[in-house]
């Protein structure tokens, strides 16, 4: 009798996202030299590093919010080909709309604070072209639903919120649409202990529920442990390590990875 | 050396105040504006002897249209005898020369703030409309760049969700007046601020309207025989002001565009906002052989 073993599930599959070769410099200050990154379906992949290495300009660069010099981005799904940097910015916008999520650390950057919490999650179904006001009202309701916003402040604006509600309608407005790809830029950054372990345990949860692609930018090693398959180790613009999560945190192989987790631990 | 034989002696060749280059401009303007309906065409809005904001660029384009051969109105909030509309009206007859009337269906010409008016434009008829904020995006997007960008795209969700506020907020629509329409199905305009009531006459009228921003410069136009869409949910339609049933206090009119005035007893009392309407009424009622018109309204309600 012979003993069939399935290869792990990441093997089998194509990666979604391939980054591939990416440099970026304003004037004489390399945000980015060369950086390559891939994402494989249902993944989460957690960016590391200090201030200034590049992460946030290679997720805003994923948001397609930026074009690099030089480099690739695909994104494997059935009606989306080609260079993905290439695209005008009317294609841009919309795959931007329906296809990838993204939650700012700055509630201002993604939100319109004076419009309705819900308003918010419906103007991205708006955007995407839905017209009608009772899907539109059902449809944010379950997307803020989903990310545990409390029903009862639905038509709060976001300025009246705490700064982790103000997270969870980001959330909430970037998973509206069921997209491929979540984008996470410090998402926790900026709340408190307790509020922070709260939105960790909804990001986890709507990982394991819809198994959603994910990539988390983040500086705080604590987060992208609880989070991260794999981890991606940054340092100015370029990416020093790269591996399973659990490799990188029990066994950094480069001196500033060592320096990192040791500080930490 | 005399100025007199400097210039050439006066002949009647130039008249509407604005000079040769002035009107050339904007005539160039109103074409572009009218190949591209509803789309903003900046100009370089000139001088009038008028404050910016109270319908210079209406008056410009007046200026620009008229000749001394045209029938000039000039309403303002559906009245003529108001002291704008009846400035305006004097001044155009003055430095045109062109004769003016009150009746909307002696004239070819007819400027108006915040109305359109109650009977029926025809093919030979132009309306200009004096537009105070040209910009339909600008509530939601403060960024005049980014608001251009947004036209280019037909990037117009950001519109719905103004709507969805409303109706969040107060339960329906509470757009009062520059309804966000869709013109031929491309750019999204403000139609000035005339109530909701009149946007459905824009839809697929027989006349020209230009409408004009004179502080803001921009001119943009609804062709004759051209699609205006309010902005509406699919499930929320549109609905215009409950005038329908009201009856005018002065000349028994039923189912226009009214003006309350409220009584000291609390109540109101309601008369026909389109004064020359009203009028009409009026002198029929008392006997006089008066043309009316055929107006937009049928009973309180747009015919579909």
């Amino acid at each position: 009798m012979t003993l069939t073993l399935d290869p792990p599930r990441i093997v089998k599959t194509a990666p979604l996202v391939q980054v591939r070769g990416v440099s970026k410099s304003y004037g004489r200050v390399v945000a980015l030299r060369d950086v390559a990154a891939t994402v494989y379906p249902g993944e989460v992949l957690g960016i590391v590093g200090e201030s200034g290495s590049g992460k946030s300009t290679l997720l805003r660069m994923m948001n397609l919010e930026e074009t690099p010099d030089t480099g690739s981005y695909t994104l494997d799904l059935p009606d989306v080909d080609g260079n993905l940097f290439a695209l005008d910015r009317f294609a841009r916008r919309m795959l931007c709309a329906t296809r990838i999520g993204i939650v700012y650390q700055n509630p201002h950057l993604g939100l319109l604070m004076k419009h309705s919490s819900s308003g918010n999650v419906a103007e991205r179904l708006l955007v995407a072209g839905e017209r009608r006001f009772a899907v539109l009202r059902e449809k944010a309701k379950d997307a803020l639903a989903a990310s545990e916003f409390p029903l009862e402040r639905l038509d709060a604006p976001p300025i009246e919120l705490s700064g982790g509600m103000q997270q969870r309608v980001q959330l909430a407005k970037a998973i509206a649409l069921e997209p491929a790809l979540l984008l996470l830029d410090e998402p926790t950054t900026g709340l408190d202990v307790s509020v922070q372990a709260l939105v960790l345990d909804t990001l986890k949860r709507l990982q394991r529920d819809r198994r959603i692609t994910m990539v988390i930018v983040s500086h705080d090693l604590g987060v992208i442990r609880t989070l991260a398959d794999r981890v991606m180790v940054m340092r100015r613009g370029e990416v020093v390590e790269a591996g399973l999560a659990d490799q990188i945190f029990q066994d950094p192989q480069h001196a500033y990875t060592q320096q990192l987790v040791h500080a930490k631990l | 050396m005399s100025l007199a034989n400097l210039t050439k002696p006066w002949a009647p060749m130039s008249y509407g105040f604005l000079d040769a280059s002035a009107k050339r401009e904007l005539r160039r303007k109103m074409i572009k504006a009218v190949c591209v309906p509803g789309c903003q065409m900046p100009y370089a809005s000139r001088e009038v002897p008028m404050a910016r904001g109270w319908g210079t660029g209406g008056l410009q384009v007046s200026l620009t249209l008229i000749n001394p051969a045209m029938r000039v109105k000039v309403i303002d909030q559906g009245a003529d005898d108001s002291v704008n509309a009846a400035s305006i009206r004097r001044f155009l007859a003055r430095v045109s020369g062109a004769p003016t009337t009150l009746d909307t269906l002696d004239a070819d010409l007819i400027q108006s703030r915040h109305r359109i008016p109650e009977e029926i434009l025809r093919e030979d008829q132009v309306l200009v409309l004096q537009v105070p904020n040209p910009e339909p995006l600008r509530s939601v997007q403060p960024n005049m760049s980014i608001a251009r960008q947004m036209h280019g795209d037909a990037d117009y969700g950001r519109m719905w969700l103004q709507l969805y506020e409303q109706i969040v907020r107060s339960g329906r629509v509470m757009q009062g007046a520059s309804y966000p329409s869709m013109v031929n199905g491309r750019h999204v305009m403000t139609p000035s601020p005339i109530p909701r009531w009149d946007v459905p006459k824009l839809h697929m009228a027989r006349h020209l309207t230009i409408l004009s921003a004179g502080r803001e410069k921009r001119i943009f136009a609804v062709p004759p025989y051209t699609r205006v869409e309010p902005l509406v949910f699919d499930d929320v339609p549109y609905r215009v002001e409950d005038h329908g049933g009201l009856t005018c206090y002065r000349s028994g009119a039923t189912g226009f565009f009214m003006n309350e005035i409220p009584q000291g007893d609390g109540t109101s009392t309601y008369e026909v906002s389109d004064s020359e309407y009203g009028v009409k009424a009026i002198r029929a009622r008392d006997g006089e052989v008066v043309a009316m018109g055929e107006t937009w309204y049928k009973d309180g309600k747009m015919p579909q």
